[in-house]
């Protein structure tokens, strides 16, 4: 019973680091129906922006408690991920928005790999480590252990979700960004700058990539300019789990999937007797998700869109 | 296009038999000229030409985004690898190992096609993801319980083609001054005309119509009394068969095959030569096939490039190389949209395209 | 549309020219024999951080080569690497190889891993040439019969061994768990050391798997904890071993953490921090403080590159072995000098490199290090005198 509560948190932690990212994705996703590959990008770069930060203040010994210098590295991140998902959008995506539907799929890619090698000449190849400075408290549940920060990050993702849903279906430009996603030009046509709203969506995404980024490093304790692909690619099947374009679906998709890898990699050798083990992890996700997928053709949460042809 | 038409009055066999001289002497020319490095990355470009057609049909001719397509070469490569190797002591001749690693890949194909019918757009594509990513995982683990694939270690000594006591591994032994680069060039180019012809047969077929029909509108189709399920699975049959074919030659000319050789990145790219080559199109997938091979291979030399113009190196050119195939990417994508050499049709299409409104942004067709 | 495609045909093909006139000057001095190493590894991806190290080394062996007048054949020898990015992909790697072969290399140091060494070792083979990996870990690298490849670092087997029996008969582990990553490193040299430990009286309580590109080993961790192993062992590389040991201490698994050659480095210690005190690992060969040359090499490298990854003093020494071989032939042509090879006898900052018939290293000493206030303090040498079995 220790085990399972533990591999249950397990997983409920490495899903909220997964939902962080897939919210960026399926906020660009809802409104442009376009999968940014270049979002795990993102988000590695705003590790890289944040711990340059963090390791200068660090290297200056500067008499602050870990959480500040953390939160300094933060908000550096936050513009430069900014800027750069907004010049991506501008650059790669924009002019692109009329062809054929795969074409913003290959500079999405080409974008990537632009930047992998950008921040390897930046940072170089090898790993960068985060350093210690944050508390390290553990709290025992039942048989179980959860660290201050776990239940930081969980705790995190639920309110970032919140705050995007908030913003989404309460504010003026909630209602922008929703009347874009849904006609694009009638939204054009009543008044909604149609470009700006989709710069904004791309600056908020790659601000929560910045955040995502800076936890996920300070929760690994390693950053490398190549984290971005595994991780952009585990975000998208979240978002996908959870229908993707739907904020809830993200956060769910996000936690079961985390959930599922830990059981699987748990429990995977005693459900096959032996015959497999955790070299499975991967193969039992996305058999779950193809599961879900052919029961739900749309995702868990996701509306079916599939008939508008 | 029209840059053609001259030629068509001039007798047309005149036209293909310089073609055919030119595909003939091309891997001496191009050893002459740049080594037989370069003859290699064509034998490459031809593989790689193949697994684009293949995808091309998936992709192209039905509108089945497919980001795993990599597992069907995969599945054809140790399909030979295990029966034509030490690893169980079997050594098939090439025509049954060919012919069953396609075979088997097809199957593979209608095994991933059934569950995914429903399924459109980025749903498929994140289905056909996973299923590549479980064929790899499965490649890279079958060594325990019982040892099938040699796990991560892959499979080695694998046994060349060889036709009629010539082994093409090496030629040199009848023919002196041909390398084993040479003799699979041959090869591999019968296998790729023999591609190029299947597949402009069906483009114009009853088949290809029908694929047409569910690209542009699946549920048009289906009213008109199109088997849409049937001829989706077709499509993932045939795109896996060309891809179990290029597996096998693969594994038979590179004598190894382990599981890292085919990983989710090689299935994006050969999803970019169709898009970037322009999809739906032969001439335009063959283009970006052998664009996208010779690249990178062409930006190993930044640093001599770089040395011959400032006389030092100013970047570490192995910095800069994928930097710059990124760059290339981008701003071929930008500059010609519909890709490099887009079908007539297409091209139709994206004309017409800034007159009505396209229902989503990204949205041409779905 | 033409016209754009002939305008970048004709730069991909001015490009080839100047290249092509480039490498013409570099033959110019009739009066000294140049003599052309390659390096092949990693240049690029996750284990660029590793390749880029291999260049390091191997450049900086070249670099001194050249500093001490070497006569081949009575004419100045001037060596120059070139340096080529396989990407740790197969089918890249054999084409580099064919790069390097037209070249007509003497030789060359690599590749870095065992699954891009074994397609591209059949290409030198069949040019000739002489590769000598200082990395590449699997039995099966050396074991083709091909007469030109080497490496100067112990296969699998050899390490394995050594680690299995360290963890029963030293570490006092019986119940042992063992984690690899799946890579043909990890896997091979996690199955080497579970047959060493279970021959050695200890129980294999659980062996799970990860990939060499995770970071959340949480999951695994859990269900080892709930088996109540003495000892874990990984095989696998630093950037997972160190999130690792600090998800043991997070999950308050106290077992002893033993790892192979690519735990035992500098980035571990960096990477892990704290939590890395008292993890123990293996590197072949003896300790680079230990050999004459072993520290000088040690600061002028720092000094030049930056930090020791982990291969760099085996691309050293490779590279130092085949010149060697060539000094000895008198010839920097492979089919003169690799009778000489196979007869090495070479002091290297790693050790005493010999090879035996299959190009293995005869003695594949191991070392044990153990982190101790952040730094890797050498436990002992094992000997290691056996045979390698066949396989």
């Amino acid at each position: 019973m220790d085990t399972f509560l533990q591999q249950l948190i397990n997983g409920l932690v490495l899903g909220s680091v997964y939902a962080l990212v897939a919210l960026g994705y399926t906020m660009v996703y809802g409104i442009l129906e376009l999968i940014n590959f270049a979002h795990g990008e993102v988000t590695m770069i705003g590790a890289m922006v944040a711990l340059t930060v963090i390791g200068a203040l660090v290297g200056a010994h500067v008499d602050l408690p870990g959480i500040v210098i953390v939160l300094a590295g933060v908000l550096a991140a936050i513009p430069a991920c900014m800027l750069l998902g907004f010049t991506i959008e501008r650059v790669a995506y924009r002019p692109l928005r009329n062809a054929p539907r795969l074409a913003p799929l290959i500079t999405a890619i080409g974008v990537s790999i632009l930047l992998q090698n950008l921040a390897m000449i930046i940072w170089g190849r090898q790993y960068i480590s985060f350093p210690p400075i944050l508390p390290r408290t553990t709290y025992h549940l039942g048989g179980a252990t959860i660290s201050v920060l776990q239940i930081f990050i969980l705790v995190l993702s639920l309110v970032i979700m919140a705050a995007l849903v908030a913003l989404v279906q309460k504010t003026k430009l909630g209602r922008a960004m929703r009347a874009t996603a849904q006609a694009p030009q009638v939204a054009g046509l009543m008044g909604v700058n149609i470009n700006s709203i989709i710069s904004l969506t791309f600056i908020i995404g790659s601000a929560l990539a910045a955040v995502a980024g800076v936890m996920v490093s300070a929760y690994y304790g390693v950053a490398h300019y190549y984290m971005g692909f595994l991780l952009g690619l585990k975000a998208f099947t979240a978002a996908v789990l959870g229908g993707i374009g739907n904020l809830a679906g993200a956060m769910l998709g996000g936690l079961l999937l985390g959930v599922i890898e830990s059981m699987g990699a748990g429990y995977i050798g005693d459900i096959t007797g032996g015959f497999m083990g955790s070299n499975y992890q991967d193969v039992f996700a996305f058999f779950v998700l193809i599961l879900v997928l052919v029961l739900r053709p749309s995702g868990l949460l996701g509306e079916r869109v599939g008939e508008r042809a | 296009m029209s840059a053609l038409k001259p030629l068509s009055r001039r007798p047309a066999w005149l036209g293909f038999v310089l073609i055919g001289i030119a595909l003939a002497i091309a891997p001496f020319v191009v050893q002459a000229g740049l080594g037989i490095y370069w003859v290699r990355i064509l034998d490459l470009a031809l593989l790689y030409m193949m697994l684009a057609l293949g995808l091309n049909i998936v992709v192209g001719y039905a509108g089945l985004l497919d980001l795993g397509y990599i597992a069907f070469y995969a599945v054809g490569a140790y399909v030979y690898a295990l029966l034509a190797s030490p690893q169980f002591g079997l050594h098939l001749p090439f025509w049954i190992t060919l012919p069953l690693g396609a075979l088997v890949a097809a199957l593979f194909g209608v095994l991933l096609g059934a569950p995914t019918l429903r399924l459109r757009g980025d749903y498929l594509a994140i289905v056909t993801l996973g299923f590549g990513e479980i064929i790899r995982i499965f490649l890279n683990n079958l060594d325990r319980p019982i040892n099938v694939t040699n796990g991560p270690q892959g499979i080695n000594l694998i046994d060349p083609i060889s036709i009629g006591g010539l082994s093409l591994a090496r030629p040199q032994d009848i023919f002196p001054g041909m390398s084993s680069a040479h003799a699979y060039y041959y090869v591999f180019l019968a296998a790729t005309l023999l591609v190029i012809f299947i597949c402009m047969r069906l483009q114009d077929s009853r088949i290809g119509r029908a694929w047409a029909a569910i690209r542009e509108d699946e549920t048009a189709a289906e009213a008109m009394g199109i088997n849409t399920r049937n001829l989706k699975l077709l499509a993932f049959a045939m795109g896996a068969t060309f891809g179990g074919l290029s597996g096998g030659l693969f594994a038979s000319f590179q004598g190894f095959v382990s599981p890292e050789s085919f990983n989710l990145m090689e299935s994006i790219m050969i999803l970019c030569m169709i898009v970037l080559g322009g999809m739906g199109n032969i001439p335009g997938v063959i283009l970006g096939a052998l664009l996208l091979t010779i690249l990178p291979e062409a930006l190993r030399y930044i640093g001599d490039f770089q040395r011959a113009v400032f006389d030092r190196i100013i970047v570490d050119p192995a910095d800069l190389r994928m930097l710059l195939f990124g760059l290339a990417l981008v701003l071929m994508m930008l500059f010609r949209p519909a890709g490099l050499w887009p079908s007539s049709q297409r091209q139709r299409e994206l004309l017409k395209s800034d007159e009505p409104a396209p229902p989503g942004l990204y949205d041409e067709q779905r | 549309m033409k016209f754009r495609l002939l305008t970048s045909l004709l730069i991909l093909a001015v490009g080839l020219l100047t290249s092509a006139c480039g490498k013409k000057e570099s033959v110019e001095n009739a009066n000294q024999v140049v003599v052309k190493i390659g390096s092949v590894s990693p240049l690029t991806g996750p284990q660029s951080h590793l390749g880029k190290d291999n260049e390091n080394g191997a450049r900086m062996a070249v670099d001194e080569a050249n500093t001490q007048h070497i006569l081949l054949g009575g004419k100045p020898a001037k060596f120059v690497l070139i340096s080529e990015d396989d990407a740790a992909d197969p089918k890249t790697a054999t084409i580099v190889a064919q790069k390097l072969a037209d070249q007509k290399i003497n030789g060359v140091i690599g590749h870095l891993n065992s699954g891009t060494s074994i397609p591209a070792s059949k290409i030198y083979h069949d040019a000739g040439i002489a590769q000598i990996s200082p990395s590449a870990t699997a039995i099966k690298y050396t074991a083709q019969g091909y007469n030109t490849a080497f490496r100067v670092m112990t296969n699998d087997a050899q390490q394995g061994r050594v680690l299995g029996q360290f963890a029963v008969t030293k570490m006092g582990a019986k119940k042992i768990a063992i984690i690899d990553d799946r890579s043909a490193y990890g896997q091979g040299l996690a199955d080497e050391v579970e047959k060493a430990a279970k021959a050695a009286g200890a129980e294999i309580v659980a062996r799970e798997y990860t990939t060499d590109k995770s970071t959340d080993f949480t999951a695994i961790l859990t269900s080892i904890k709930s088996k109540n192993p003495d000892l874990i062992f990984f095989g696998g590389m630093d950037p997972q071993a160190a999130p690792m040991v600090q998800q043991m201490k997070r999950l308050g698994l106290s077992a002893q953490f033993l790892g192979g050659d690519g735990v035992q480095t500098t980035e571990f210690l960096h990477l892990a921090g704290a939590d890395g005190e008292g993890v123990t690992a293996s590197n072949p060969g003896v300790p680079l403080a230990g050999m004459p040359g072993g520290v000088a090499f040690q600061q002028k490298f720092n000094a030049k590159y930056g930090k020791i990854q982990n291969y760099a003093p085996y691309a050293y020494d490779s590279v130092n072995v085949m010149i060697d071989a060539m000094r000895r032939a008198n010839s920097a042509d492979p089919a003169s000098y690799l009778p000489e090879l196979t007869k090495t006898h070479f002091q290297g900052v790693t050790g005493n490199i010999q090879f035996d018939a299959k190009g293995d290293l005869t003695n594949g000493n191991v070392t044990l290090y153990q982190v101790k206030n952040g730094k890797w303090e050498p436990l002992e040498t094992v000997k290691n005198t056996e045979p390698a079995p066949a396989k």
